[in-house]
C-alpha cells in the first residue's frame, strides 16, 4: 500500500486532518509528517495573542500518524480486508510534552508496533521538529475495526 | 494447574485494570470483567497479552471472545495448558 493511499484512505479532513506525508511504513514502524498552518482554527483561542499548538492537537497528530495511519497498513497486509469503511477509535494516550510547537511549525512522528492484537494497536511514538529536537514521546492505543 | 491456581496467578494480571476495587476486593468465578470489575473492554486485549506471557500459551480471537468473566477465562487457560 502507496503513502498516498493511506492518507487517501484515512477517515479525517480539514480542519481536522493531521497527516501530510507517510514517508516510511513497514510491519513495525512508521514515519511521517506535518506542518501545522499559521492559519490554523485553534491559534486565536490557544493563547490568547500568543499562539502555541495544543497538546491534544500534538497527541491527535502523533496519533494520525502512529495508530490510524499504521493500523491502517498493517490491516492491508491482512487478507480479505475492505478498509473503505473502517473504524477507529482512540483508546489510550501516555504522552508527555518536551518542547512547544509553534504556528507553521513542521513535526516528524515516528512510531514503533508495541503490539497490533485482537485489532487494538499500541505504539510508542516521538514526535520531532525540523532541528532534530524531540517535543512529545509517549505511548498511543487505539482500536482498528475494518 | 488447579483452577485455584490459576485463578490466584490471573488476579495480579487483573489487577491493573481494576476500576471497582470493592469487586475486585470480593472476587468470584462469576466475576465479570467489563460489568463487575469495569475494565475498560480495550484494556482486555492488554490482560490476553499478560495472560499469554504469565502461562506461556497463545489466545486466538475465538478464545478471546470467551474470555469475559473469571471462569471462562481460567477454562481457556487450562484447555490450552492440556494442549501445550
Amino acid at each position: 500500500m502507496k503513502s498516498s493511499e493511506i492518507i487517501a484512505k484515512l477517515p479525517y479532513q480539514d480542519p481536522f486532518l493531521y497527516v501530510k506525508t507517510i514517508d516510511e511504513v513497514s510491519e513495525t514502524s512508521i514515519k511521517g509528517s506535518y506542518t501545522f498552518k499559521a492559519s490554523s482554527w485553534f491559534y486565536k483561542g490557544h493563547f490568547k495573542n500568543n499562539p502555541v499548538t495544543p497538546g491534544v492537537i500534538l497527541t491527535e497528530c502523533a496519533a494520525q500518524i502512529g495508530l490510524a495511519s499504521f493500523g491502517l497498513y498493517l490491516l492491508s497486509q491482512e487478507k480479505n480486508i475492505n478498509l473503505d469503511d473502517m473504524k477507529l477509535a482512540m483508546t489510550s494516550t501516555h504522552v508527555e510534552f518536551i518542547k512547544p510547537v509553534l504556528p507553521g511549525d513542521k513535526v516528524i512522528v515516528e512510531a514503533e508496533k508495541m503490539y497490533f492484537r485482537f485489532n487494538k494497536l499500541k505504539s510508542s511514538v516521538k514526535m520531532y521538529d525540523l532541528t532534530g529536537d524531540l517535543v512529545l514521546q509517549g505511548e498511543l492505543a487505539g482500536v482498528i475495526l475494518p | 494447574m488447579t483452577t485455584e491456581a490459576i485463578q490466584e496467578r490471573l488476579k495480579p494480571i487483573v489487577k491493573p485494570y481494576v476500576n471497582n476495587q470493592e469487586n475486585f476486593n470480593n472476587l468470584t468465578s462469576e466475576s465479570n470483567f467489563i460489568e463487575d470489575l469495569e475494565i475498560n473492554s480495550a484494556n482486555l486485549v492488554d490482560i490476553v497479552l499478560d495472560v499469554e506471557d504469565e502461562f506461556d500459551i497463545r489466545i486466538e480471537n475465538d478464545d478471546m471472545e470467551k474470555m469475559i468473566n473469571v471462569e471462562a477465562t481460567v477454562n481457556v487457560i487450562q484447555k490450552k495448558l492440556a494442549n501445550k
